[in-house]
């Protein structure tokens, strides 16, 4: 009888997880440091014709950090995605591969040992991340802190003399720091918590213009006058690239939130006349523009390839199988080499199906993110995810798109890759959130405390 | 809210499926033609990123490779530059590549197929084979010996292997030392800048690249048409030709530098070289005649090839008759390569047929293995075996007894022929001195050498200028050098 009233009167309840899965993270881990040691090897035997004696080392550091970062994965999110991570690692680690690599040709100026310590210390902030954020939904509470830290974040390097053109550094000492990264994460945090509040009265309330439906300004004018003033600081900075990436972010969040096609078609209109306008009258994006219509403009006017072309004779160099590791020639792009053209460097030395599987790599860490988005129950959640996962779909796209010539080239880092500290820092701190995130999303409901 | 989370992760599919293919197209599409811009330094780099073959002289390298350090890593020496430059040519970073080093680049620079010891080997290890060694005919106690012979006076030498075509000695004076242009940046531009404005064009490689009127020289060839054409039987009987000989058709008088041409013999003729006699023979075989038998001996030849391209030697092939009584004697529109004039006295001393003359003998993969080989080869018959051999008692009484006394060797048979060439307007240049030769030793099957000495020395006196006093003593010192191996 008991069994017959317990039967439910709806489908029955979801089994269970099947599993946590950590298992297959552990050995996904392994395989990526693996491939990372393998690359270490592949360029030490190319250069040297020998394995380099610190091989061994090198694995065991990396392994020794994964293992760290794996560890406090199984303590406190052990639903969490598990392909998070050794995403995370495998790119890290072939980032550093690459670094090291280039670092061979430019024996004055080595990177990769400071770039060591960065994912050293990104890993760390990543463990104390998911050891310390119990639950994600916590970081909503502190939505107006996140954007307030963020602007100030990215005021500060106007005070600061410009690098490369750039005014995104802060130099303290020998350090330099891109507060701007960690901005892109803590606006996330913000547009995810306001508009979780807030998507109903942006999408239904207000007054309906032609097939747009505008919200009040009561709503949107937060949001839009954040958004604004943080693409007026960016301009001022010279930084286009986190200035579009902070539009993708805003557009794709508000889209996803509110679900109004109109805001893709204000997005895209603004976005457009904006390039336009900064692309005409800003000589330092002028030129890149240039740059980017025609390429090889300066060899016929006989001055030489500059760094664009010389980005697409890497990736030409390549072919489909690529040079071998520590083979090509992609310093010949010059200084951006290490930073914003690593990617040139992977083409050229892996080829079509390294970089294929590189952006593949990418495109799995994004689907993750908003699988993970897709499972949340909680608005927040769920726009935390998708705006964590555009952040690196929206860098994926720019920079690889301006290093390969399919849209102007804006100066920003290679997720994980590129050497930049503030940058691994940040992406780590990203897939610190993501896991967390995940783990949200795939533990497993138990019914009775469901009710 | 899920709806367009589905949307927007599409969106970035879509992102991801541009750049892949966009990578696609550059890395497939585009690869060759983004690796053959001239802007893009890989090739280079690859190019010079080991050291490249050497070139063999006699047994020792007169190349060598500098490793600089720099992007373009390994550069070109020339330890006995001006010597062996109108052999190897340059090795130029900047400028290129000239003559062996030209025209066996594949094999210097290691990208001959022929090299790979293992087929595929190589494409799977993505490396280059280390360059070949080009070991060359030439025989340096010869080349020496043409080399100080001519003295920094503008000319040159080309002295051939009868019986194999086998180039012994090439020389082009005044020389340049390839090793200056061999790297980058401004002192190779100016280097470069000085050998190319220089009025003495050092970089004219004069043994294959530049024609001269051979002048009487020439008459090797006409004698040779003559007596296979039947026109003259008997070298020693008188030809009945005039002195002075008036042209045909024309009421131009022919003289003669010397005395005793009127109603001579052949034999006689060419001891004492009467233009009288020649251009009469010349005239008497007829155009068709003399253009056989000199297209034998290889004018108007373009596709001469020793690797390097040889410039056409040229005997015109529309003429009037008193035209052609000239370029009988080797004046008119008659050019030759001093290669081209050696090739003629290595036809009359290797039996009327002439051989494919070469300068690379066999190119070595590092290592012994020979990946090829130049063997000798016939290039065409010049004239018949009597005829030749009727020549050649003419050209040993020329040495022996007549204008070429000053190339006798004792103790060897020599034969010769001078050659007085007047050009420019109204033949107001400076005649260029020629002699050709061949000898042989005494005991010897056959003769072991043929040379073509050309001076175009335009500090001497006019007179003094003939192709006995000036080219003849060089030609001896290379025969004799010749002879001592």
């Amino acid at each position: 009888m008991t069994a017959t009233t317990k039967a439910p009167a709806h489908p029955p309840p979801l089994a269970p997880h099947p599993a946590r899965r950590r298992g297959v993270e552990f050995s996904l881990l392994v395989c990526a440091v693996l491939i990372c040691v393998y690359g270490y090897a592949a360029v030490g035997l190319a250069r040297n014709h020998a394995v380099p004696e610190d091989a061994l080392r090198y694995g065991g550091g990396l392994g020794l950090v994964a293992l760290l970062a794996h560890l406090a994965v199984r303590l406190r999110a052990p639903y969490a995605d598990p392909l998070l991570l050794p995403i995370a690692v495998l790119l890290n680690g072939l980032g550093l591969v690459l670094i090291h690599r280039l670092d061979l040709e430019t024996p004055n100026h080595p990177a990769a040992p400071a770039q060591l310590l960065w994912s050293a210390l990104g890993v760390a902030l990543f463990t104390a991340t998911v050891l310390v954020l119990r639950d994600h939904r916590t970081l909503q509470r502190y939505a107006y802190v996140s954007v307030a830290t963020a602007l100030a974040l990215m005021i500060a390097p106007i005070l600061f003399p410009a690098v490369n053109g750039a005014r995104i550094w802060i130099r303290i000492g020998g350090l330099s720091f891109q507060p701007g990264e960690f901005a892109k994460i803590l606006l996330a945090v913000f547009f995810a918590a306001y508009l979780a509040a807030n998507h109903h009265a942006l999408a239904v309330t207000g007054r309906r213009i032609w097939r747009l439906q505008l919200p009040t300004g009561r709503v949107l004018g937060p949001i839009v006058t954040i958004w604004l003033t943080s693409v007026a600081v960016l301009i001022l900075e010279r930084d286009l690239g986190t200035s579009l990436l902070f539009f993708g972010l805003f557009v794709i969040m508000l889209y996803v939130a509110t679900g109004r096609t109109g805001w893709i078609a204000v997005g895209l209109t603004l976005a457009a006349a904006g390039a336009f306008a900064v692309g005409v009258f800003e000589p330092h994006v002028h030129s890149r523009v240039e740059d980017w219509l025609d390429p090889f403009a300066t060899i016929e006017a006989g001055r030489g390839a500059g760094q664009v072309a010389q980005s697409l004779f890497a990736f030409g160099a390549g072919g489909v199988l690529g040079t071998g590791l520590g083979l090509g020639h992609s310093t010949l792009i010059g200084f951006a080499v290490k930073s914003d053209f690593i990617l040139a460097t992977a083409g050229e030395e892996l080829g079509l199906v390294g970089l294929t599987g590189i952006l593949l790599l990418y495109g799995l860490l994004v689907a993750r993110g908003f699988d993970a988005g897709l499972h949340l129950r909680d608005p927040f959640g769920r726009l935390l995810a998708i705006g964590l996962a555009s952040i690196v779909a929206l860098q994926v796209f720019v920079i690889t798109g301006g290093v390969t010539g399919l849209i102007p080239l804006t100066g920003m880092a290679m997720p994980f890759l590129a050497q930049g500290g503030s940058s691994v820092v940040a992406n780590w701190l990203i897939v610190a959130l993501l896991i967390k995130v995940s783990h949200s999303a795939r533990t497993p409901i138990d019914p009775p405390e469901a009710r | 809210m899920i709806r367009y989370i589905r949307r927007a992760a599409w969106l970035c599919c879509a992102l991801l499926v541009a750049l892949l293919v966009n990578a696609a197209r550059l890395q497939v599409v585009q690869s060759d033609a983004l690796g053959k811009s001239p802007a893009n330094r890989r090739s280079d780099i690859a190019r010079y990123a080991e050291p490249r073959g050497n070139i063999i002289v006699g047994g020792r390298s007169v190349t060598g490779s500098k490793d600089t350090g720099q992007q373009l890593r390994f550069e070109r020496t020339y330890p006995e530059g001006p010597l062996y430059a109108p052999v190897t040519g340059f090795s130029s970073q900047t400028y290129g590549t000239t003559l062996i080093e030209n025209a066996q680049d594949r094999a210097l620079a290691g990208t001959d197929p022929l090299l790979r010891a293992i087929p595929l080997w190589h494409d799977i290890s993505r490396g280059r084979p280390p360059g070949g060694d080009v070991i060359t005919t030439i025989e340096p106690s010869m080349q020496r010996a043409a080399f100080a012979g001519l003295g920094g006076k503008r000319g040159a030498v080309a002295a051939l292997e009868p019986s194999t075509g086998r180039i012994l000695a090439l020389v082009s004076s005044p020389s340049y030392d390839p090793g200056v242009l061999s790297g980058t940046g401004t002192a190779v531009t100016a280097a470069w800048d000085r050998l190319q404005s220089a009025a003495t064009r050092p970089l004219v490689n004069r043994a294959i690249r530049q024609t001269y009127p051979p002048g009487s020289a020439f008459k090797i060839v006409t004698a040779a048409a003559a007596l296979d054409a039947g026109v003259v039987t008997d070298v020693d009987a008188p030809l009945g030709t005039p002195d002075p000989f008036l042209l045909p058709g024309t009421r131009t008088r022919l003289p003669n530098a010397v005395r005793g041409c009127g109603d001579t013999s052949l034999a006689h003729a060419l001891q004492w070289s009467c233009n009288t006699v020649m251009a009469d023979v010349g005239a008497r075989v007829g155009l068709t005649g003399i253009l056989a038998t000199v297209r034998a001996f290889g004018f108007n030849d373009r596709d001469l090839h020793i690797p390097s391209a040889v410039t056409p030697s040229n005997f015109d092939t529309r003429m009037s008759p008193d035209q052609l009584a000239l370029s009988s004697i080797g004046q008119f529109n008659t050019t030759a390569t001093p290669l081209q004039m050696a090739m003629v006295a290595a036809a009359v001393a290797h039996g009327g047929e002439v051989m494919r003359p070469h300068l690379v003998d066999r190119v070595v993969a590092r290592g012994t293995r020979a990946i090829s080989r130049t063997h000798p080869m016939p290039y065409q018959r010049a004239m018949k075996p009597t005829t030749a051999r009727r020549l050649q008692e003419l050209m040993v009484r020329v040495v022996e007894d007549g204008t070429g006394a000053n190339a006798a060797i004792p103790g060897a048979l020599v034969g010769g022929k001078t050659g007085t060439a007047q050009h420019g307007l109204d033949n107001s240049g400076t005649p260029y001195a020629w002699f050709i030769s061949w000898a042989q030793r005494e005991d010897a099957f056959q003769p072991a050498v043929a040379v073509a000495v050309v001076v175009e020395d335009a500090e001497a006196v006019r007179g003094h200028i003939s192709g006995g006093g000036s080219a003849a003593p060089i030609a001896r010192a290379v025969m004799e050098a010749a002879l001592r191996k």
